[in-house]
């Protein structure tokens, strides 16, 4: 096992942010961390990466333990802490020199994975211009290529493509695919779609707890079991008032895409479909479009963390 | 310890920080001791270097928490503890390294005044009529007050995110340990006290370094508040665990 973690809990002050957590991830594995925003996504990772010692319980990062072995987890994993913090007045490959160095690389191993990771990540033409002088997704890229110089066999990203355009996020999501072939990969996010573009295995955190373990397809089939909401996609050729939609009975919330384009959720006692149709004969609209979605993992993300039916 | 030692250097002599230190404390100096009249040793006559070790503990006293502000502050603004401190190194390591980088910038700024020896060497009448061992003990003293305000200035950064609370809170520091203790000490309403009080002060050990006689004591009561301070940033540093 890469990461094994058994009744983990973590308390600041009288605050649990971390209530008996456990999992383990397998060798190989990529792994996405899904969670509210102050779940304990970023907690657990920096419990796996030294930083805070648990209060209680273990974790165990190839078989050794963090309270016990705190240097020896540490050479074994590459970690993009949130927000990427980087050394702005220091030359990308001076920064990338400096980490390879603490993490005790010779200088001729240090100098060859330099040149690895920065072949790895496109950034040849940017490592003799200043960190601070890169835009946020090169600096994103300097972040991955630090956290894998020393050529770790666990990757912990925490949310690394927040607040990248969505080049970039595709960009970052290839060049993490492309790394995680050799290595155990755990990252979190709050993006359901990277979920599904990037990983077999779904962990959900809410509130310190863990409400789900499972795969992205055991996902949709478990919930689709006994699904509270639905989506539905509808457009229309002519304007219409979202206000009016959300009248429909059974609609609990729209949410606009494109002028006529709308999504909603809607309970899944009855077929919002049949109600809608009526509506827009009776409004005398022009249904394009009326499909419902299958169960995205946005719907699903949103059951399992109890905000059912509120936009975060 | 070494890679943040070299790290640290590093983005000294690539910002301005380190030249502004050196140039302020050398000119500070410099003037003092050549050409205000009040204190320069060309008006004063006797060929001592008194000048030097009598103001270089007050320059000291502002230029090395300028240095150390830096240490632990600017990392905990920018998230980069996080990056730091989740890498194959100790605390302590992170400590040291940066401790000794800012203790090597302050030997760097005070190599120079090794000339001003020379010169006060070369003006004695009859040449070479000073006092060679007491100027040694002097600076082996001022070394020592170095890398224990060093020490403070470290402390000082590890408790804020914000340099300029480092700032004054390492002067501060400072000031207390070397001139704070030994005002206390003379305070009438302490009594015979104040002789026990006044050896607890940096001033009295760094006094009596600067008359040239190495005293171990001495040499021991620099290395073990300068440890305990260190010892004191870890704890410190390492209460995020709690």
């Amino acid at each position: 096992m890469s990461i094994e973690v058994k009744n983990l809990t973590r308390t600041y002050g009288h605050q649990k942010a971390l209530d008996n957590i456990s999992f383990s991830i397998g060798q190989g594995e990529i792994v996405g961390f899904l969670g509210p925003n102050g779940a304990g996504k970023s907690t657990t990772m920096k419990i796996a990466t030294c930083y805070l010692p648990p209060t209680s319980g273990s974790l165990e990062v190839c078989g050794m333990g963090v309270t016990e072995h705190p240097l020896a987890v540490r050479r074994q994993v590459g970690y993009l802490p949130e927000h990427n913090p980087l050394y702005l007045d220091m030359y990308v490959h001076e920064y990338l020199g400096f980490i390879g160095h603490v993490h005790g690389l010779r200088r001729k191993v240090l100098k060859e994975n330099v040149k690895r990771v920065v072949e790895m990540f496109g950034l040849i033409k940017e490592q003799n211009k200043l960190i601070g002088a890169l835009s946020k997704g090169y600096r994103q890229r300097v972040g991955l290529a630090q956290a894998l110089i020393h050529d770790p066999k666990v990757l912990i990203l925490d949310e690394p493509t927040s607040g990248l355009d969505p080049n970039q996020i595709t960009e970052i999501r290839n060049l993490i695919r492309h790394v995680s072939k050799e290595k155990t990969v755990l990252f979190s996010t709050h993006i359901m779609q990277e979920v599904q573009a990037l990983c077999q295995r779904v962990l959900i955190i809410d509130n310190g707890r863990m409400v789900a373990d499972k795969t992205v397809g055991q996902l949709r089939e478990v919930s689709g079991v006994a699904p509270h909401f639905q989506s539905i996609r509808v457009s229309f050729k002519n304007l219409v008032n979202k206000e009016e939609l959300l009248q429909i009975p059974g609609v609990l919330e729209v949410s606009q895409e494109t002028d006529g384009s709308f999504l909603l959720l809607a309970s899944a006692q009855h077929d919002v479909r049949e109600a809608v149709f009526h509506k827009a004969v009776e409004s005398q609209w022009t249904l394009i479009e009326l499909t419902r979605e299958s169960h995205s993992l946005e719907v699903i993300f949103k059951e399992l963390t109890g905000k059912g039916g509120q936009d975060d | 310890m070494i890679s943040v030692f070299r790290k640290e250097v590093a983005s000294f002599l690539n910002s301005l920080i380190a030249y502004i230190v050196i140039s302020v404390f050398l000119t500070g100096i410099g003037l003092l001791m050549w050409v205000f009249p009040e204190t320069s040793i060309l008006d004063y006559g006797y060929a001592d270097m008194e000048t030097l070790f009598g103001v270089a503990p007050y320059v000291f006293m502002f230029l090395i928490p300028a240095i150390c502000m830096k240490f632990f502050a600017e990392e905990k603004k920018s998230g980069t503890m996080e990056l730091l401190f989740t890498r194959p190194l100790t605390d302590m390591q992170i400590i040291l390294g940066k401790y000794f980088a800012g203790l090597f910038l302050v030997i760097f700024s005070l190599l120079p005044t090794v000339i001003y020896y020379y010169s006060v060497y070369e003006l004695g009448n009859p040449k070479g009529n000073l006092d060679s061992a007491g100027i040694m003990g002097s600076y082996v003293g001022l070394l020592l007050l170095g890398s224990f305000f060093t020490s403070l200035g470290v402390l000082a950064s590890s408790v804020t995110e914000n340099q300029i609370v480092a700032f004054i809170l390492g002067a501060f520091l400072c000031f207390i340990s070397y001139d704070g203790i030994d005002a206390l000490a003379s305070l009438e309403a302490i009594g015979p006290l104040g002789h026990t009080i006044e050896r607890l002060g940096v001033v009295y050990h760094y006094n009596a370094l600067s008359r040239g006689l190495m005293d171990s004591r001495d040499l021991w009561y620099f290395l073990s508040i300068t440890t305990a301070t260190l010892l004191l940033t870890r704890l410190v540093i390492g209460s995020r665990r709690w």
